[in-house]
């Protein structure tokens, strides 16, 4: 297991206010980073990655080290904004897990086929999503090691 | 939490027949539920997604709910095998974790650019190893859900 050496950034994609409220309490309650940012929507996360409009500037948007993608949401949906991502070869190498309420074995199908690096369906509870973002913490950050970006691209 | 994991096979490609066994060894200790495959390169590996050669009986190959990857294997390497499994309609689906002895920026980079979905350096020792896959049974078995697989 590796040590962290600097927090790792999550990028959070969620149209719903409360669930971003839930996503953010329970990456403080896990102990994972505070360094969780969040879009609200696909145009938004596509204008976040590539630095544009409200994100021109370069400290208003650190490269996120890990994407969280909910993939119901209005005007870009994930499943659209995964595809660009994976198909964009600057963005291509930043993991995307899915952190959606659907739990349709097509959805988990077309996310894993379109790319995304793991499906994980939203908890009821709390106390589930607590535990399900400690998991995710565990594996991102501490088993597998991610790409460093070079300060040039954050 | 997903509750249909309840027994995955996990396919591992790797040339180093001691490394083969740890790998085994850890994740019996840590679960009984899984199926362990092993192949010893990439065109195996190839062969045994593809069902030819010496895996064309069904049974003999049953589909894996997760491939472990070693970088460095003879015939065909970790890098070309995922790049070409990610480019399969069939295969792309799975998801790939690469477990190699490579410390390499480069090869970090470009495991997550082909499309895998972990990077991971061998462990040194036994107790790492076992560490590892109690980690990666918890994460692809409790907290993830993956593409429902009929397979044994």
């Amino acid at each position: 297991m590796r040590k962290t050496v600097k927090p790792v950034v999550f990028l959070m994609a969620d149209d719903d206010p409360d669930d971003r409220l839930l996503i953010k309490e329970a990456f403080q309650e896990s102990l994972i980073s505070n360094s969780i940012y969040f879009v609200e929507d696909g145009v938004e996360l596509m204008n976040y990655l590539r630095k544009q409009d409200e994100f021109a500037h370069p400290t208003d948007a650190p490269t996120p080290d890990l994407i969280l993608l909910d993939l119901n949401m209005p005007r870009k949906d994930g499943r659209e904004a995964l595809a660009e991502i994976k198909s964009d070869p600057r963005l291509r190498y930043i993991p995307v897990v899915v952190l959606t309420t659907s739990k349709a074995e097509e959805d988990i199908m077309r996310s894993y086929d379109i790319g995304a690096a793991s499906y994980i369906t939203k908890p009821v509870t709390f106390d589930g999503l607590v535990e399900a973002i400690r998991g995710l913490g565990q594996y991102w950050v501490q088993i597998v090691r991610l790409p460093i970006i070079e300060k040039a691209k954050r | 939490m997903p509750q249909q994991n309840l027994s995955l096979n996990i396919l591992t490609a790797e040339d180093d027949p001691d490394d083969c066994l740890l790998v085994e060894e850890a994740f019996q200790e840590c679960s009984q539920e899984n199926h362990l495959f092993f192949v010893e390169d990439g065109i195996t590996l190839l062969q045994y997604l593809r069902r030819q050669g010496s895996f064309a009986e069904p049974a003999s190959a049953p589909r894996p709910d997760l491939i472990l990857l070693d970088l460095n294997m003879p015939h065909k390497d970790g890098r070309e095998s995922l790049a070409e499994i990610k480019a399969d309609p069939d295969l792309r689906s799975i998801p790939v974790v690469v477990l190699t002895a490579s410390n390499a920026e480069e090869d970090v980079f470009r495991t997550y650019e082909l499309g895998g979905a972990g990077f991971i350096t061998k462990p040194a020792s036994f107790q790492g190893m076992l560490d590892l896959a109690r980690g990666l049974n918890q994460y692809w078995f409790e907290v993830v859900e993956l593409v429902k697989n009929d397979d044994i």
